[in-house]
């Protein structure tokens, strides 16, 4: 179930004053059940790209091949793709129109075409995966909390069982236990489901602790491909174009620098503790 | 998708249109609009599609830019010719069972077209040469002497601002909605109109939330910043007549009086 984005450039309003080139010649390879980051600053092009993931987007040049197939072959199914590509828009709590918080979710897997108590097995099943509990489910979801919202429009494309989940800043405005809360789903949803994530942020942090891979952007372009571990070693590269490496990365650099013997390629807490331990010989 | 729509939307390019003072623009754009009415033969129409081709040409927007605004009337174009074709009275030329095809049906038709056509072509040059916060600084100013008989002109120029400037941003967040519920499967391009009405409820209810949100939140902004109202406010760039105004001001009403002249001499 391989995503696979040959070349793929694209223009808002071409051929008008307005015109920007929001992508230019984007190669990448989302494979299966990778946990996938991209990262990129405001306006590097990241909620572009993954718009062409599931064809909202057709791309001015190049193709995106879904599982060996050109997505825009006349012959290709989009709402079959947009029902194995579930992309999470930012702030998705605002997409939310339900009378209730049940049946907002069901209405993927009936678009799907799933009978009802099929959708409905699976709204529960999505429900449950995010944490929200019984008693939300017939209360309107404008009464939720923020966050509570949010799950709850995440639940939404969760119910229609992708194969690829891309979230596009799904911890955008949220408060440090509210985005813990939000990854800490995202990492059991892969575990249990088995499923590729595509994580969109502009924060390290967000990403170092998770994600196999990460992909920088910057300006339409794709500037690293890489293991966090060798991402994060071009700090100063990231540094330049208003990204950073994790806070713990940059605590072990300053850390060398004032003469301790720690090692700089640590991207998590536990690693920092680590080496902050054998350093000190403990 | 929506953002095909350019019916209004401001085109950012210099030019001498650009330019000129918003009251000019309105002012010009109100003659041409009534010199459309004045004229009642198609000679008339000649200096008014001089005044325009000029007047596009000096804006420097793409007259595909233009004609592309156009495509949201069509429908309204053509349901106006295909009317005043079939349901005029006068001479027959050619009838099919109840339908008649007159001779003044042609000649109405084709004079509403073009009326049409230079009414929406003409306002739409206004729009697309000034931003929204020109217009109505320019409505404002202009209509300043309405004061005097209790007109609150300032608010009606301010919500006439806050309105304009929230059509892109509504447009985007439909668009956006729309996008969101295209990748949760949702279909709008369906055949039968039920089903088309009901598939907007998706996006229809998200969209007034948002509305309603944005609302509160500017009201809230606005208030914060001891807004009451127009009395004792000033600008930070107050308008001011240039020399090309008045030129601009000479030109209009010389269009305005070959129009006349037009419609006494044929």
């Amino acid at each position: 179930m391989s995503i696979i984005v040959n070349h793929v450039s694209y223009s808002y309003n071409p051929g008008t004053p307005m015109e920007s080139k929001a992508l230019k010649d984007i190669n990448i390879v989302i494979n299966d059940g990778e946990f996938l980051g991209l990262i990129g600053h405001t306006g590097s092009g990241k909620s572009t790209l993954v718009q062409h993931l599931n064809g909202l987007i057709k791309p001015t040049s190049g193709e995106i091949y879904y599982n060996g197939k050109d997505i825009s072959d006349s012959d290709f199914s989009l709402k079959k793709l947009r029902g194995d590509v579930g992309l999470v828009f930012q702030y998705p709590e605002h997409q939310l129109f339900g009378e209730d918080v049940f049946s907002d979710v069901c209405f993927g897997p009936l678009n799907k075409g799933l009978s009802k108590k099929d959708a409905e097995l699976k709204a529960f099943a999505a429900l449950k995966q995010v944490g929200i509990e019984d008693e939300y489910f017939y209360q309107s979801p404008f009464d939720l909390s923020g966050g509570q919202k949010r799950r709850v429009a995440i639940a939404g494309v969760l119910a229609m069982e992708p194969d690829v989940l891309v979230l596009d800043e799904p911890t955008a405005g949220l408060d440090p236990a509210g985005r813990d809360e939000i990854l800490e789903i995202l990492n059991n949803i892969r575990k249990e489901r088995g499923c590729s994530i595509v994580l969109v942020s502009h924060s390290m942090e967000d990403v170092a602790d998770h994600a196999d891979r990460i992909v920088v952007m910057n300006k339409g372009s794709i500037i690293f491909d890489d293991v966090p571990r060798e991402v994060f070693k071009h700090a100063r590269e990231l540094d330049e174009i208003g990204l950073s490496v994790p806070e713990v990365t940059k605590a072990m650099v300053r850390l060398r620098k004032e003469g301790f013997d720690v090692d700089t390629d640590v991207i998590n807490i536990s690693e920092a503790v680590e080496t902050i331990s054998k350093c000190f010989g403990i | 998708m929506l953002r095909d729509i350019t019916l209004g939307q401001y085109y950012p390019v210099e030019s001498p249109i650009h330019r000129l003072d918003p009251r000019v623009k309105l002012f010009g754009t109100l003659i041409f609009l009534v010199s459309l009415f004045i004229t009642d033969n198609f000679i008339g129409y000649i200096p008014a599609m001089i005044f325009l081709i000029i007047a596009i040409r000096l804006s420097k927007v793409p007259l595909k830019y233009i004609v592309k605004g156009m495509r949201a009337i069509v429908f309204l174009l053509i349901l106006s010719v295909v009317c005043n074709l079939f349901l005029s009275q006068g001479e027959v030329i050619w009838s099919f069972r109840k339908l008649n095809i007159t001779k003044e049906g042609i000649r109405t038709a084709g004079f509403m077209a073009i009326r049409l056509s230079f009414l929406i072509v003409g306002s739409s040059i206004m729009t697309l040469t000034t931003t929204p916060n020109n217009l109505t600084d320019g409505m404002e100013k202009g209509l300043g002497f309405l004061k005097v008989i209790k007109v609150p002109v300032h608010e009606i120029a301010m919500m006439m601002s806050i309105a304009l400037r929230f059509i892109p941003i509504l447009t985007e967040e439909a668009d956006k909605i729309m996008k969101a519920q295209m990748a949760r499967g949702a279909e709008f391009e369906s055949k039968s109109l039920v089903k088309k009405v009901k598939s907007l409820v998706p996006v229809l209810v998200p969209l007034f939330v948002s509305a309603f949100r944005r609302a509160n939140d500017l009201a809230m902004a606005m208030e914060a910043r001891c807004y009451r109202g127009g009395d004792g406010r000033t600008k930070m760039k107050p308008l001011k007549y240039k020399k090309n105004d008045a030129m601009a001001y000479l030109a209009i009403f010389m269009y305005l009086s070959v129009i006349i002249a037009v419609r006494i001499i044929f």
